[in-house]
This record gives C-alpha cells, structure tokens and sequence, in this order.
C-alpha cells in the first residue's frame, strides 16, 4: 500500500501529459484517418522553443516571477507548434489526401526525422537543462507515506484545465460544431457551407498548441529537454487514443490517464508480482502490449471509436 | 422441379434498430437467370453479402446444389462455388487484366511456396493452364486485346467485364454480379446483356441485381423483389410487372 | 531484349568486381561499406515481400535481423558457456554450432517468430498495423537489452563478442588469405559470400513473385476483400508473407552476427527499421531491380555523404556548419518527404509495358477454346 498511493500519483501526472498529446492524435485520426506521425516531435519542438524563450527572458528581463517566466514562454511556444504543424499539414498531408496509405505515413516519418535532426542543429544533440521555475518541494499528502510537488499538482490541475477548455470548444462554438460535422462526414458538412480545410488546419494546429503545453510540462516535470525527447511518449499518447477510443476526445483524455497509471503502477509492481525477472526497466514495454492487447481484442477501445465515414 | 441450385430460406439480419432482410427466402434453378431488384435501400446488397458471407445473417439456411450450406468465412464461399462481383468495381487496380483473372484460378490450384520456389513440372503445368485459362476468359468476355494492361487503365465497360471474368475463373456454380450495368452506356448494357446470355447458354446460373428494369425484365427467367427487406413478389418478370405491391413500391415508368 | 541482357551482364560484371575496385581505391573501409550495403540490400528484399508484394506495413522489421544475429551470437560464441556452468560442462569445447548449422536453424526460427509477430495483427488497418509492428520491433530490443539480469542471456548493452566466423571448406573467413599472389582480406571474402546469398534470396523473390502466392499476396494488397471473395485465405497467405520476410531477415542477422563477430541491440533500433523501409518504398516498391537500386543508393549516397560533407562545407563556408551524421539525417528525411509527394511508387517502380502483345506463353498457343466448357466442377 506504501508504494500505492504514489504510483497512483505518479501514474496521474503522466497520465495527464499523455491526455493532452493523445487528443491532438486522435482528433486528426477522426478526421483525416491518419496517424500523424510527427505529432511526438511537435511536443518536442514546443519544450525546446519554451525553452529558448524562458533563457531569452531570463536574459532580458531577469526579475520576472518564475511561474511568469514558464507562462510567457509556453505561450510563445504554442502559437510556434501551431503554425509548425499548420505547415507540415499543408506540405506533407494535404497533397497526399487521397494517395494509398502508405504515403502519407511515410511522410509523416520523414517529417518526424527533419524535426528531430533540426532540433539537433538548433539546440544541441545532448539533452539541455530545463530550469525549474515551479516549486519542486515535496508535500505529504495527507501521511499516506506519498508525495507530490507544486509542479506536480500545476500539471494536473492545468492539464484539467486544458481539457475541459478543449471540450467546451467542441461542444459549444462554432468552430467545434464544424469540426465535429467534418469529423463525421466531411463532404455532408462540406454541403453544409464547413470548409473542410479550413477545419482541418485549425484541427492541427489546436493539436499541436496542445502538445506544446504537454511538452512544457514534460520538461519541467523531468527537468530536461533534448532531440530525441518526443518520440516515445507520442507512442505511448497514440496507445492511449486508441485505448480510449479512437476519434473520441472523450476517450483520448481518459485513455491518456488510464494509460499512465497502467504505466506507472506496472513499473512499480512489477519487480514484486515477477520476483525480479522483470523490473522497472521494461516500463516502455507496457504502453506497446497495452496496444497490442486494445488492438486485438477491443479495437475500438474504452469508448468507441469515431472515425470519418469516408466512403 | 429440378434441385435448386441456390436456396434460401428464412434470412434475417439486422444492424442495430435497423431490420435489413425480414424472412427472406428464395430458390434458384441450375441454368437460370436470376434477378434480384427493389427500390434503393431495399437489401439487396444486404443479402448480397449475406450469401457470400460478408455478413453474419441472424438466421437462415442455405442450400448450394442441393447441400447445406454456410456461408461463414469469405473465401470458402468461392471454394463452394459461389463468385460475386461488386457494386463499386473491386479490381486489383495494379496488376495487369489477365493477372485479374489468374488470381481467380487462386481457389482451384494448389501450388504453395515451394511449388512456387522450386517449380517442379507439376506446378509448371499449373501455371501454363492458369495463363490459358485466363487468356481464354478474358477473350470470352470481349477484352482479350487488353489483357496486359494495368487493371485500373481499363474503360469502365471494360473493368466490369474483367470483374465477371476473374469471377468465372473460379469456376463457380452460381455467378453472383451486383448491378453490373450501373454506369454503363446504351450499348454496353446491349453487349452485358449479350454476354450474360451466353454465360447461361453455357450452362451457368447467374444471380442478378440490378436497377435497369428493362435490362432486368429481358433477361431474367425468375425474379425476387425486396422492399425494406422484405420479400414483396417472386416469380416470372411479366407477373412480377403486374403486381401491384412492386409497381407501388419501386416501378415508375420503365422507359429509359 | 538484347539491350537489356548486355545490361544485366555488364551489372553482374561490376557486381563482381566491386570489391577488388573498392579495395584497390579507397582500401578496406569502402570494401566493408559495400558488405554492409548488400547485407542491407538482402534486408530489404525480405521486406519487399511483405511491404512491397503483399502490402503489409511491417515498421519492426529488424527485429528478425536481430533473432538471427542473436542466434548465431548464442550458438556459436562464448557467451553461454561463460554464463552458465552446466552449459560449459555439457559442451567443454563450448558451443560452436558454426554458421552454417546456424543459417540452417535461423531460417524456421525466424519464419516462427514471423508467425507470431504477425498473427495479431492480422486484422488490423494500415496505420494500425504499423504502429503495432513497430511496438513489437521495440519490445524485441528492450527484451535483448535488458536480459542480462537475473540470468545473463544476451549480456545486456553490452552485446555478445567473439563470435565464430564463417568457415568455409576449412578456410577461416576472418583471416586474410592468399590466393593466385593477391591478398583476400576477410572483408573481401565476405563479400562474395554475401553476394551469393543476395542471389539465392534475389532467385526466390523472383520466384515467388511470379506464381500462385505471389499473385495472391498482391491481391491482398489491392483489396483484400476482394482477395477474399476470390477464395483466398487471407490470414494463411498473409502470415506467409510474415513468415518468408522474417526468413530472409533471419538469414541476413546471422550474416551479420558471423561478419562482425560482434552483435548489440544498438544494431536492432527502430531507426534501421525505418531505414530498411526506406529503401524498399524510395527505390521501388514491390520491384526487385527497384529495391536493389534503391540499396545501392541509400547506402552509396550516406557513405558519399559522409566522405564529403565536412571538406564541402570547409571549401565552401570556411567552417563546418552541420555535422556530416546530421547532415545525412535530414536529407534522409528531406528523401522521404520529397519522393513520397512526387514520386510515390519509387524511383524505380515496375515498368507497365501495357502495348506489349497478348501472346500466350501457356500451353496451348491458340485460343478459341471455349472456358466454360465441362461445366462448374
């Protein structure tokens, strides 16, 4: 029961990281089909560029309040991740709308290997420091024997935030409402005067912002940020969407968190349930037989999927 | 009456609240032509994949020449005997018209992967006979000449014709084709028609659906109409005209 | 026709004198790239069938490269007699099972963990089936790189080393012998064997593409329902796919293990994977030549690269802006994106040649022969 409490903390925090990089995955799979293989490196983009911004501003204004720090600087980084990914649509998918599937996966990867490689070029191949700007004390939770710390509790109460935001845009605006028909059938909501490509950028680029703020906490969660940092855990975020339900906002924020317990109480039981044959080290393991396991048995997932009926 | 080729009796299916075929049942004679029509929506395509066992129909027996029959898995369905085409043409759209057809020998040869490595005379033998059967084929149907061209090249009068003819390759009992004549043109529907006819004169059964009343009307020695899934009428054309459930339900004037 | 066989005569030529050239003007590093580029070649003709024939997006491929790289690493090396002491007194000589009974094992093995990797996915949608592979291809690697502890089979990141090279009618592959006066290094050497290699796995392509289950596997390709209704057992001839790319993987890893006489699971990272992938969709999906060439390419050009992208940019700029790994990273990238928009079915895909004339190469060479004749069977 000791280790339970904090693995279900633990488990949380990653969980919602998760939540906010599987809704972008999942909302350009109930739209366009694809998996947008890219969408881990945009993370990645958007905790570096926050990471420029933060040493930009604590250069040129050294007495701003830390926590201000982080929040100009994921604000810079998101509207970066959105136009970034506006454009990859518009040069990596849009030509290839109705080519076999294979090719715009194909592209997907290639445009995740540019960004990696940019990274590198930019910033640096070695992971960069990133600095702790929210309070990282430990605090006892109520003498269960558990801790968390004030970023901890930020991320969650932000990622929170996020989505609820999120589901508010869809359910009630009218950008939502045309992103939902398109998401149905979108040339019954083209008839409908949507601009299906309208709606699609704008669907990319909600994504992305999303994942600049999943990557933030990332890297302030574990203090670094490098090249490299995105690509696992994009995975590990699109085995949550489909967990949840493939094309279900609702299903990508419960799968996110579902999944980073299943991790984080895996990895800490692990040791225990196979006498030390397997220990936290095969952590990376679960996300895949988590998939595995969805895609064999359930494929669409918790909640159902809803994919665009594309006939 | 002779044993029916195909017969069918009490199929049920339903999608959710949706009831798609309500105890549908019909008989099929050896050497026939069989129409199936109704209005759009009716089940036709429903009971299309029922028999060839794209779907799971809720209840029902079949008989095929005269033993049960279960249409469970897809691809025993040829092996059964049964060959369809599809609504919305499903070409191999990359390989040539005559690899279409070889692919349609698929259910009645053998070779595996080490006839296909090691190539004994046996399987060079098999090989030799596809291509000529599929030569053959595709000279039957009318597109000989184009038999090494890219499948999804083809004229769209050609690519249906390809369709029946990597489906005869299977050499199956009861030729199933779903609307075969939907955008086709005056004279290629009179050159369908032609071509059908002589697939029944040489013997085969054929199960029909389509839109074209007349192309139906002519050509079909036996008809089923389905409204809602529901049968409504069964029996020759010139009586299945006349009743006044189809001519509600689904014939307006004939005339094209 | 007569074109086209002085062509592949002057290839085979070049082919086998490649190595000799290579040595004679860059010396034995550029002799190991061009061991290297076929042992990726023979890689991505087992991808071929699987990605290329039967349309199946494998993205974990290399995890049979690394079965087989781990076989021979087990079978033939100190490893497990050093770590395990009832083993070493089994075998007191050690296990050296040797390459030849190891290629022998590591094709069935391999074919088998095809099977498996491929048996779930086998209802799943393009995309679907590619992030599963790849999560198996990573499960593969954290396996191999985390089964030192609590018993030491793979030794971990440390890979296993001195492992048993090729004998070959008694001559140790790995030792430089002589010959008529000329010096074959063991790179040399390596090289015609692998290149015969290539050719029995380039003959059983060929052969395979153009039969029964070839045909069936491009069919699954184009519309598997269709392949269905056609009689096709969709599963068995799609886990044969599966099963004959893993053989030729397998086949490839032990190469790899005995050439290198040194395996770790850094050879098996989701990177080669996608490398390999490259390679059979940039150079001609389905298409031998195409795959071939595309090898050729990919390796010819990171190898140019890497030569020549620090002394350019010093000519150039003065200074060395990118990294030549980099450098080759992106352009890597850049390939994949560029080629995909303009030019998707590869460099070199299958020539159509559809005004070629309709002459029977069957049995019989006249038609006229009714084909519904004797009635349904």
């Amino acid at each position: 029961m000791d280790i339970f409490i904090q693995q279900v903390v633990n488990g949380l925090v990653l969980g919602c990281i998760y939540a906010l990089i599987a809704l972008g995955y999942t909302m350009v799979y109930g739209i366009l089909g694809i998996i947008n293989f890219a969408h881990g490196d945009i993370l990645m983009v958007g905790a570096l560029t926050a990471l420029s911004g933060i040493l930009g501003l604590q250069y040129l204004f050294p007495s701003m309040p830390q926590w201000l720090m982080l929040v100009v600087a994921t604000l810079i980084a998101m509207p970066a991740c959105a136009f970034l990914s506006y454009g990859i649509e518009r040069v990596a998918y849009r030509p290839l709308r109705n080519a076999p599937r294979l090719a715009p996966l194909i592209t997907a990867i290639g445009i995740s290997i540019i960004l990696q490689t940019l990274a590198m070029m930019i910033w640096s191949r070695n992971p960069l420091i990133f600095p702790t700007l929210l309070p990282s004390s430990p605090i006892d939770i109520f003498s269960t024997g558990a801790v968390i710390t004030g970023k901890e509790i930020v991320i969650i109460v932000l990622s929170f935030v996020v989505m609820v935001g999120l589901l508010l845009l869809v359910n009630r605006t009218k950008l939502g409402r045309a992103m939902r028909a398109t998401a149905e059938s979108p040339r019954i909501a083209s008839l409908m005067g949507v601009n299906p490509n309208f709606v699609i950028s704008a669907t990319f680029m909600i994504g992305a912002a999303l994942a600049a703020v999943a990557g933030v906490m990332m890297a302030t969660n574990y203090g670094n940020a490098h090249f490299y940092m995105g690509f696992i855990p994009g995975l590990k975020a699109f085995t949550a969407a489909v967990l949840g339900g493939i094309g279900n906002l609702a299903g990508a924020m419960i799968g996110g968190i579902l999944l980073g317990l299943i991790e984080a109480l895996g990895a800490g039981y692990i040791g225990d349930f196979t006498n030390d044959v397997f220990g936290s080290n095969y952590q990376d393991v679960f996300a895949f037989i988590v998939l595995i396991v969805v895609l064999v048995f359930r494929p669409s997932g918790i909640m159902g999927e809803r994919v665009a009926d594309r006939a | 009456m002779t044993t029916p080729l195909l017969s069918v009796q009490n199929i049920n299916k339903r999608f959710g609240g949706l009831q798609a075929l309500s105890d549908v049942g019909l008989q099929i004679a050896p050497g026939q032509i069989y129409g199936l029509i109704g209005p759009n929506g009716a089940g036709k395509t429903t009971f299309f994949n029922v028999i060839t066992g794209l779907y799971t129909p809720d209840s029902g027996t079949f008989m095929l020449d005269g033993k049960p029959y279960q249409p469970i898995a897809v691809h025993e369905v040829a092996k059964a005997g049964i060959a369809r085409t599809f609504q919305n043409i499903r070409l191999f759209g990359d390989m040539t018209a005559l690899e279409n057809v070889m692919v349609g020998r698929h259910v009645r040869t053998k070779a595996g992967i080490f006839g296909a490595v090691f190539r004994p005379a046996s399987v060079k033998r098999e090989e030799a006979a596809i291509e000529d059967m599929a030569h053959d084929l595709l000279e039957y149907v009318g597109i000989g000449q184009y038999a090494h061209y890219t499948a999804r090249n083809l004229s769209y009068g050609h690519q249906r014709r390809l369709e029946i003819a990597r489906a005869l390759a299977t050499e199956p009992k009861l030729l199933a084709l779903d609307e075969p004549a939907a955008g086709m043109n005056a004279t290629e529907k009179v050159e369908l028609r032609a071509l059908l006819d002589k697939i029944r004169q040489d013997g085969r059964t054929i199960l029909l659906i389509e839109h074209d009343v007349k192309l139906v009307m002519g050509l079909c020695d036996q008809m089923t109409v389905l409204d809602y899934g529901k049968v409504i009428a069964q029996g020759l054309p010139q009586d299945v005209q006349k009743d006044p459930a189809v001519i509600e339900a689904y014939l307006g004037t004939p005339a094209h | 026709m007569k074109k086209k066989k002085l062509a592949i005569v002057g290839f085979v030529a070049i082919a086998l004198l490649a190595p000799f050239i290579a040595q004679t003007f860059g010396g034995n590093y550029w002799v190991r790239i061009l061991d290297f580029a076929l042992l990726y070649i023979m890689l991505a003709l087992g991808l071929n069938i699987v990605v290329g024939f039967a349309g199946l997006l494998d993205l974990g491929y290399i995890a049979f490269y690394a079965v087989g790289a781990y076989l021979m690493a087990l079978l033939s090396s100190p490893q497990l007699t050093t770590q395990f002491a009832e083993l070493a007194q089994l075998f007191p000589s050690g296990i050296h099972l040797g390459f030849w009974w190891v290629l022998l094992i590591a094709g069935p093995v391999a074919a088998l963990f095809g099977v498996i990797l491929g048996a779930p996915t086998l209802k799943l949608r393009g995309d679907y089936l590619a992030i599963v592979t790849l999560g198996f291809g990573e499960i593969i690697r954290i396996f191999l790189n985390n089964l030192d502890r609590p018993v030491n089979i793979t030794n971990g990141p440390k890979g296993i080393n001195a492992i048993d090279p090729v004998v070959f009618f008694g001559i140790d592959l790995s030792k430089a012998q002589e010959l008529f006066g000329i010096t074959l290094s063991p790179s040399l050497m390596y090289y015609y064997l692998i290149m015969a290699l290539v050719i029995g796995v380039v003959f059983i392509s060929f052969r395979l593409q153009h039969s029964r289950i070839g045909r069936a596997w491009v069919a699954i390709r184009e519309d598997e329902t269709a392949a269905k209704a056609m009689g096709i057992n969709t599963r068995n001839v799609k886990l044969l796919a599966f099963a004959m790319g893993a053989t030729f993987g397998g086949i490839s890893g032990v190469v790899f293990g005995a050439f290198q006489a040194f395996v770790s699971p850094e050879s098996f990272v989701l990177w080669e994977s996608i490398y390999v992938l490259a390679i059979v969709v940039l150079g001609g999906m389905g298409h031998i030549p195409g795959v071939i060439l595309g090898g050729i390419l990919l390796v010819g050009f990171q190898e140019f690269l890497r030569e020549l992208a620090e002394p350019v940019q010093k000519m150039l700029f003065g200074q060395v802006y990118i990294d030549a790994e980099v450098l080759r990273q992106l352009l890597f990238g850049l390939a994949l994106v560029v080629i995909m928009l303009y030019r998707p079915s590869g460099i070199w895909p299958a020539p159509k040649r559809e005004d070629r004339p309709v002459t029977r190469t069957g049995a019989r060479t006249r038609s006229g022969t009714n084909p519904l004749e004797g009635g349904a069977r």
